[in-house]
This record gives structure tokens, C-alpha cells and sequence, in this order.
């Protein structure tokens, strides 16, 4: 897949196209590929990386490139593409700006899960079906890629590419069985003081880091109300649990209903916290009280938290957490 | 720090009884930024306003908190007050330590301990106050009123006598309303026909008045003095200019089994059809889920007899669009569905009518030519029996239909049923079932006793148990006499039941629309139940007839007068004075995302492309909301729905707002 898109990206490049693409290259480790802008074929041969640990979602990156002169090429994931999707509808994307490649995906590897597989030093990996040969300082070692994929992928919720310019190979199906609010559900069988100490002792390992904010495709605007000293809540680091709390408690409100659900928070999180969960908590909810509703499955749609339809369930039922 | 002043106000003793006044002046005067504070009897009269202003003046106040009523009561009054000490009208907060503390509240420590906090809140919001001035905004000079019976009938000549256009908008084919299927009219029983047509022939004679009859809102959006309003015009398959009226469709339909809505049911019409001889507009209706030609293709002999030319299989519905300065809801009543009250064999027996129903048998169009018949066997009854409150005072919900509420016109009518019946055969027996009877109004309880004393009409207080048709096509009526305290049987030939009346089911999608708010029962909400009771809360639109409440033709017509002449005071003006306290968007913070323009629901909220160049980081071209201030009503949607916190809203700032929470969780 690798050499086919770059193989694409010079193309494009070479005619015009576009001048420039958005796309992996590996950082300190093999393991940790970062975004990377490429203007030149040559640059591409240099750095650019398509592999099983490029998990990051390249969408975000648009909102500025896509203000900048001339078409940017970016390869999108079926997750990353409805992250654009959601841009898109929020108008922070010039998608006359972009030309899109799909690129399909079964599924990104977490590295620690590769770590506790036994590939410790990883130096490269190629992956064949279900199995990821891993290049290691000591050796070369092949672990199954189901045992270590992302909790994100484990639950992969679709692996159609939502919107595009050309696909390379072919595109996936949604799916609806993925199971991803199984832990939802278990959260919401706890008692409440249960549900509070699992809670408090995710959250309590917060760092304030804002890693998961800074990847999150919806936390995007132009001034975050944790930066802004008039919000009444910005802050630079948690001073008590209380705020701890608050701080993801916040972040949640503010991206439910644009949450695509593309699991970067937590991939991203140092410490293991998992966020994602909070966020599937609104979803699940929306769709329950507010009939089925992907964020950014289709461009231009409303979320159902900033829609009125007359068929909407009455407040008291959300108040109460029943069922309509 | 600002210098603010606090008025305690006793509102007699609606506050003072329960709220320790003098506590709360002494308490909240020592407040960091309170220069000044007192109490006084009655805040709001003038001596109460003079200490006011006096006030600002020697201790050059620049903020000032009444606590008081509800601002909804007097904080008008009270702005008036501080701007004529030459402070901005917006620089003054109003605690409510009435409504929502001492009528609230009966242990005095506990209401004075919420008043003190109730105060800080104020105080703390007046700190973050700024000055606002209000902009204005222009008028349009033309009415809508919506339904096109009696009520909207009076309102709109009223509004076109004061010289300003208005527009009708009914759903059925004709105007008239209820009041068409009438027969008399109580107190004075002069027909109901013969006093409403010739208002209605008004009405399309009037060249202020266009009715859009067969027609529906279908959208509004905009704000007083500037509605835009979307009407459907649904396609009737005739040409309103064409069309005279003659009637050689309706004769020559051949499908005629339809039954006829005018009728309540109790005859059968064509597809093509002119609802009543009097008709307004005069002009015939294809009925499409009927008419052979609409629904097969074939047929057409309607538009082979008419001579105008006038059929139109083709025609489509139409929408037309109108700025309007007032909007008037006029959509009526029906009667409730009484197929739940099984006791009363309505459904079993077709000699079981209701009152409308009764009132089609006496009319002279109606389907017996106004002859007292039976529907069964065409005989003329000899034993009546009226039921009233067929689901109107009706406390639960046995029936699953009934209202709570007091029907208010069927005492009345049910006293001129039993009168017509006994005048016009002297024959009959006639037993009225009531619980109470009511019958305030001019000439109103003389009307009933004539039914009773005159007419000899038996009124007997009890309710009807049950209903039960008799093989000899008699109907068992059986009832309790409260007064006598004995089980009756009554062998009736006729029985009529006086349901309820609820709220159009119009009414509801259009109040969504209008954003007028409506109470439980459906029936529109007034500004002020006393002292506004023909305005809805949402300013420009206004209340005529029982879309208010039941009310009988005399208060109808009233109502429509009096909303009528709230519409005439506001076309009236060149310019409105807006609300100053409108959303704006912070531009360094707006992402362009367009939650708010979604959410907002007058449409205030336009992008614009905004140059954020600067040298040192390039071209940065973005797009950024724009808060028609003409426009905005200042609901504060916007201002939650924004993820980034650019919306804000004069006046009620989230910061203003957190300030006060701060205030009472201190």
C-alpha cells in the first residue's frame, strides 16, 4: 500500500494537482509515525511511511492547509474521513482545497500491545493478513494482529471511507455490530458510587497534558475556553480533583454530538485514561433518545442536540434516563 | 468599584410579612460595592421612585438593585426610573424576593436569609452590567390573521377598518367557522346565519382583507413588525377567479357518498362540493382523495358542465410569501371525540347526538331541513333528554378524552336546545342532566330560568349513568336525582350530549411555530392572564376567540375586538424600540460553525469572510458569525450551543450569570 500512494501523491504532485500531501513519516521509532507535509516527490521518497502503527488521524491537520494556496493531497482512513465529514459540516474545511485518497483500513496497531506480545526494540514491521512480522533489535518476532490492535479498532465501527476523491483498493462496510458501547453499558450497570470511583481513579491519573484535546478533531476551535481567561474555566493544570474531573467532564459536553467517535483521545493518552469512554456514553444517549445519529456520516447534518424535530422525546425523559 | 445602591421594597406586607425588610437593607448595605441602602414600603410608587432617583443623585449611584416583585411586573417601571436620574436604563437588576421568596415561604428567618442571597446575586450581576441602548426597528404595516371564523372574522374587519391590510388565512374551503353550522344564537336566539353572513360577505367585499381560504401557514419566521410568514395554498382543482358559484359541478358529480364534514357527518356530499349555499369565498372544492378524475383519470364531467371554464385537474398547490407587522391566532374549537363514553350509546345509537350534531337538525340547511327528527326513523321525539358535561369537568381521566376544564358555552346552548324544542312542539318532554348550571353573563340566567319557568323544561341535577337503546328503538335513560336522591328511568326518543370543546389541533404545530407558548389543554397562553389577556407572551402575536379558552360568541367577538385594536396600536407605530439585550459573536473566538445559525430560531445569525491578516503570521482569511442585532430577540440559544464561547448575550453574559451562581453558592 505504501508505494502505491506514493507512487499516487507524486503523480498528483507531478501534474499539478496538488501541491503538496499530508501523510505519515516515522518519528524517533517506527512505531510512533507522526503527520508529516510533503511538497516534492523527493521528500516523499525520503520519509514517507504508510504502516500498521499509522493511526493518527489527519483531518485536523486541514483546517490550516486548507487555507493555504493550492490543493493538499491527504490519504484518509475510514475513521479519519468521518472526522473530515464532521469538518466539513462545521464549515472549518475548504474542501475545494483538498483532494482526498481513501484508504482502507483493517484495523491500526496499539505498539504496547505489540510490546506485551513479545516485540520488544522494534525497528520495522510488515504485516501479512493476520500476522505482524516485527523487525526487532533482538531478531525478528511475529505476533497476530487481532491481539494487538487499539481498543478503537477492536470495535471499528466502520470501515467504509465516507468521502473521497479516488479510492486506493477497495472500500469497506459499515458495522453496526461492533460492540463498541459494551463497556458503556457495564459503566451504566454500576451503582453510581461505583461508577464515581472508576471515574476518579481514570481521571486522577490526568497529567493535564492536553494531548487528547490537542488530537481531538472536534476540539478544534479557534480558541479553546481553557485557554481563554474570560471562560471562567481555563486553566493550566488541575489544582484540585474537583477541577481534574471537570476538565474532561467539559471537554465531553463540548464535542457531544461532533464526536465521530475516532477513538484519538484515548490512543493518544499517556496515561492510559480511558476517554473515549465518555464519549460513547453521549453517543449511545443520542441514539437513544434521539434515534440513530453518526456524527459526520453525511456532510451537512444536524446533530441531534442542536436540531429540534417535533418528534423528539420530552426533556422529562432524558431527565429521568428512561426510554422514550 | 461601582457605587450601587439596594431598595428593599415591602410590596405592603406581600413581602414585609414574611421577609424581614429591614434585615435585608441593613445586611445587603454592607455589601463591598453598596453605598446605599433602604427600604420602603411600596418601591414603586412615586414617593418609592423619588427615593430612587433621589439617591442616585446624592450618592452618584452607578448601579442600582430593587428588590421587589418579579421584573416581569415592574422592571419596566423601574428602568424609567433610574434613566430619568440619568443613569442607563440597563445599569438596574431586579430581585425577585416576591414570587419566587416571601409568597414562596412562610418561616420569616428562612425567606430573609434568601432574600439577602437573592440580593448579593443581583448585586453581583449589577457589577458586570453595561450600558445598553436600544436600536429600532421598522414596521410593517399589515396583519395575519390566522382562522377565519367569527373571532378572526371581527378581528380582521376591525383591522381593516382602522386602514391597515390583513390577510385570513383558513384552512377549510370557506370562512365562517362554527358559527355557520349554528341554527340560533343565545340570549337573544336571532339566527346564527343571518347575523354572521352578512360579516363574512364583508369581509370579502372589504378591499383591506384578503382571504386565503383553503390555505395553511406553513412556516413563520422574523419578529414583531417584521413577520415573514409562508402560506400554503392547497389546490382545490378550481379556479378561485373563474369560478361563479353555480353549483353545475356539484349537481353533476357522480360520486356522492362522501360524508359531508358541514353536516358533522349526518349527509353525504359530492367530490366536488361548495361547502354551504353561503360560502365565502363561493367557489367549489374537488375533494382529491374522491373526486374519479384525481384519483383514476377518468370521468371529468365536472369540467364538461362548467361554463366558466373553470375546473383545473392540473392545479397545484401554491405558496405565497408575506411580511407582516402582527400575527393574530384565531383557530378555534372543536367539540372532543366522544367515542370513549361507551355508557352513553353514542356509538350504538344514531338518536344519541351531540349538541353540534343537534344544532345541524335544527338548522334549516341542516340534514333534516330543520325538522325535529329522529336520525334512526325520521320521527319526531316525543321525550328528549340532554346530557351536559360530556367531558368537560371531568377530574382524571376515566374516559381518556375528558377535560378538567369548564366547557363555559353549554349550559347556554343546552337552555336554547330545550327551548327551541318545547316552543316549537309543545309536544315534548324535555329533562336537561346537569351538575351545575352557570349562566353568568347579561340576560344570560333569565334565558335559563324562561327554559325553566316558561317553557317548562325539567332540569334535573344529576348525571346520566347510562344510555341503553331498547328494542323498540326507545333509549332507557338512567340517572341519578341528587336532589330528590332517587335512580331515575327515563324512556327518551332522543338523547344529546354536550361534549366538551378543546383547542383546534391546528393550534399546537402553529403555536411551535409562532413560539407562543400554550398551557396544558392546548388553549394559547396570554401575556398576563388579567392584564394582557389578548397578547401571547411572544411579542406581535396576539389571541382572538377560544384558541384563548372557551368563551361564546358575545366574549368571541370582544376578544377579537380588543386583540384587534392591539394589532391597530402596534401597526400604528413607524418604528419599534428592539430589545438591546441581543447576542454578539467575538470574532477572535468564533471557529464558523454554524451551531448557533442552527439552532437560532429567527434566523439572526449570517457568515461573513473576516480578513485576521497580521504581518508577522500571513494571510488568515475566516469565516465568522455576524448577529443581526434587528433581529435577534435575545433567547440565549446561541450563546450555549457555541462550543468555543465567542456567543454572548448583553445583558445576561454567561459571566454576569456565573457571577450570580458564585453570589448564592458563596
Amino acid at each position: 500500500m505504501q508505494s502505491e500512494m506514493m507512487k499516487r501523491a507524486s503523480e498528483l504532485l507531478a501534474d499539478g494537482t496538488v501541491v503538496r500531501v499530508l501523510g505519515w513519516k516515522n518519528g524517533e521509532f517506527v512505531y510512533d509515525p507522526t503527520p508529516a507535509v510533503f511538497d516534492s516527490a523527493e521528500a516523499l521518497e525520503k520519509d514517507f511511511v504508510y504502516h500498521d502503527f499509522c493511526g493518527s488521524n489527519l483531518s485536523k491537520y486541514l483546517i490550516k492547509l486548507s487555507k493555504l494556496e493550492g490543493k493538499t493531497l491527504v490519504f484518509l482512513k475510514p475513521c479519519d474521513s468521518y472526522s473530515f465529514n464532521q469538518l466539513l459540516t462545521e464549515h472549518r474545511i475548504k474542501r475545494e482545497n483538498v483532494y482526498i485518497i481513501g484508504v482502507p483500513c483493517d484495523g491500526k496497531l496499539d505498539p504496547d500491545k505489540v510490546r506485551e506480545a513479545g516485540a520488544e526494540g522494534i525497528l520495522g514491521i510488515t504485516t501479512d493478513g493476520d500476522t505482524v512480522k516485527a523487525e526487532t533489535m533482538y531478531g525478528e518476532v511475529s505476533v497476530s494482529k487481532k491481539d494487538c490492535l487499539l481498543e478503537r479498532c477492536e470495535v471499528c465501527k466502520s470501515h467504509k471511507v465516507v468521502v473521497y476523491d479516488e479510492m486506493l483498493g477497495e472500500n469497506g462496510e459499515e458495522n453496526p455490530e461492533s460492540g463498541r458501547f459494551d463497556m458503556v453499558a457495564k459503566l451504566e450497570a454500576m451503582t453510581p458510587e461505583e461508577r464515581f470511583a472508576f471515574w476518579r481513579g481514570e481521571l486522577s491519573r490526568c497529567i493535564r497534558c492536553n494531548a487528547c484535546r490537542n488530537i481531538c478533531p472536534a476540539c478544534s476551535c479557534e480558541q479553546c475556553v481553557f485557554d481563554n481567561p474570560a471562560s471562567g474555566v481555563s486553566q493550566k493544570a488541575a489544582a484540585d480533583s474537583f477541577e481534574e474531573n471537570m476538565f474532561h467532564i467539559i471537554r465531553a459536553f463540548h464535542v457531544a454530538g461532533r464526536c465521530t467517535d475516532c477513538g484519538e483521545c484515548s490512543r493518544v493518552c499517556p496515561q492510559h485514561i480511558p476517554l473515549h469512554l465518555l464519549n460513547r456514553k453521549f453517543i449511545k444517549d443520542i441514539n437513544t433518545y434521539y434515534g440513530e445519529y453518526q456524527a459526520g456520516a453525511e456532510e451537512g447534518s444536524r446533530a441531534p442536540l442542536v436540531n429540534f424535530t417535533k418528534e423528539d422525546c420530552e426533556p422529562n425523559v432524558v431527565y429521568k434516563g428512561g426510554s422514550k | 468599584m461601582r457605587r450601587i445602591g439596594v431598595f428593599v421594597c415591602h410590596c405592603g406586607t406581600n413581602i414585609a410579612a414574611t421577609v424581614d425588610v429591614k434585615t435585608v437593607a441593613e445586611t445587603l448595605g454592607k455589601e463591598p460595592a453598596v453605598v446605599y441602602a433602604t427600604d420602603y414600603p411600596y418601591m414603586c410608587s412615586e414617593a418609592g421612585q423619588n427615593i430612587i432617583k433621589d439617591a442616585i443623585k446624592e450618592y452618584q449611584l452607578e448601579g442600582v438593585v430593587v428588590c421587589s416583585c418579579s421584573p416581569r411586573m415592574h422592571e419596566a417601571t423601574f428602568r424609567k426610573t433610574v434613566a430619568a436620574a440619568g443613569l442607563n436604563p440597563y445599569m438596574l437588576e431586579v430581585a425577585n424576593i416576591r414570587e419566587q421568596c416571601s409568597w414562596i415561604h412562610k418561616d420569616i428567618p428562612e425567606a430573609t436569609a434568601k432574600a439577602i442571597v437573592l440580593g448579593r446575586a443581583a448585586i453581583a450581576k449589577v457589577l458586570l452590567n453595561t450600558p445598553l441602548i436600544a436600536g429600532e426597528s421598522p414596521v410593517t404595516k399589515r396583519a395575519l390573521v390566522i382562522g377565519g371564523g367569527i373571532a378572526g372574522i371581527q378581528t380582521a374587519l376591525d383591522i381593516a377598518e382602522a386602514g391597515y391590510p390583513v390577510d385570513i388565512v383558513e384552512k377549510e374551503p370557506t370562512i365562517g367557522g362554527k358559527m355557520t353550522q349554528i341554527d340560533k344564537t343565545f340570549p337573544t336566539l336571532d339566527c346564527s346565519s343571518c347575523i354572521l353572513t352578512p360579516k363574512m360577505v364583508e369581509c370579502a367585499q372589504n378591499d383591506k382583507i384578503t382571504i386565503y381560504s383553503y390555505s395553511e401557514v406553513e412556516a413563520v419566521t422574523g419578529f414583531v413588525g417584521n413577520f415573514s410568514v409562508k402560506i400554503r395554498r392547497k389546490a382545490r382543482f378550481v379556479d378561485e377567479d373563474k369560478c361563479t358559484g353555480c353549483g353545475a359541478c356539484t349537481e353533476k358529480c357522480p360520486v356522492k357518498n362522501i360524508p359531508d364534514a358541514y353536516n358533522l357527518g349526518l349527509s353525504n356530499r359530492h367530490a366536488a362540493y361548495i361547502p354551504f349555499a353561503q360560502a365565502i369565498p363561493n367557489v367549489a372544492v374537488l375533494d382529491s382523495t374522491r373526486c374519479i378524475k384525481l384519483t383514476k383519470g377518468k370521468c371529468g364531467l365536472c369540467s364538461t358542465v362548467c361554463s366558466a371554464g373553470a375546473i383545473d385537474y392540473e392545479q397545484k398547490e401554491t405558496f405565497v410569501e408575506e411580511k407582516y407587522g402582527a400575527i393574530v391566532a384565531a383557530t378555534g374549537y372543536n367539540p372532543i371525540n366522544i367515542d370513549g363514553y361507551d355508557e352513553f350509546a353514542y356509538s350504538q345509537s344514531k338518536d344519541v347526538v351531540t349538541s353540534l350534531e343537534f344544532e345541524r337538525i335544527l338548522k334549516a340547511d341542516g340534514p333534516t331541513e330543520g325538522h325535529l327528527q329522529r336520525l334512526s326513523d325520521g320521527k319526531q321525539p316525543k321525550t328528549l333528554v340532554f346530557v351536559q358535561c360530556v367531558g368537560s369537568r371531568e377530574s382524571g381521566s376515566q374516559h381518556g378524552c375528558g377535560k378538567e376544564y369548564c366547557s363555559k358555552i353549554c349550559c347556554m346552548y343546552t337552555a336554547k336546545h330545550a327551548m327551541l324544542c318545547r316552543e316549537k312542539y309543545p309536544d315534548t318532554d324535555v329533562y336537561v342532566f346537569y351538575i351545575d348550571v352557570r349562566t353568568p353573563g347579561k340576560n344570560y340566567d333569565e334565558f335559563y330560568r324562561r327554559a325553566v319557568e316558561q317553557y317548562g323544561v325539567h332540569y334535573i341535577k344529576g348525571m346520566v349513568g347510562k344510555v341503553a337503546p331498547q328494542s323498540d328503538g326507545t333509549l332507557d335513560v338512567q340517572a341519578s336525582d341528587l336532589i330528590s336522591n332517587e335512580q331515575l328511568h327515563i324512556k327518551a326518543d332522543m338523547v344529546v350530549l354536550a361534549a366538551a370543546i378543546e383547542a383546534d389541533k391546528s393550534a399546537r404545530p402553529l403555536a411551535t411555530m409562532l413560539t407562543a407558548s400554550m398551557d396544558t389543554n392546548d388553549f394559547f397562553t396570554e401575556a398576563h392572564a388579567k392584564l394582557r389577556p389578548v397578547e401571547s407572551p411572544t411579542a406581535g402575536v396576539f389571541l382572538s376567540g377560544v384558541c384563548q379558552g372557551p368563551k361564546d360568541i358575545p366574549e368571541t367577538v370582544a376578544q377579537a375586538g380588543a386583540a384587534a385594536s392591539k394589532v391597530i396600536g402596534l401597526l400604528a407605530k413607524d418604528k419599534l424600540s428592539c430589545n438591546p439585550c441581543v447576542s454578539h459573536s467575538d470574532p477572535m473566538k468564533c471557529n464558523g460553525c454554524s451551531s448557533c445559525a442552527n439552532v437560532c430560531p429567527y434566523g439572526a445569525i449570517t457568515y461573513e469572510e473576516k480578513d485576521f491578516s497580521r504581518r508577522q503570521d500571513g494571510s488568515m482569511i475566516r469565516r465568522v458569525a455576524v448577529v443581526n442585532e434587528a433581529v435577534c430577540q435575545g433567547c440565549g440559544a446561541c450563546t450555549v450551543a457555541c462550543p468555543s464561547g465567542a456567543m454572548d448575550l448583553k445583558g445576561f453574559a454567561t459571566g454576569q450569570i456565573m457571577a450570580e451562581v458564585d453570589a448564592i453558592c458563596k
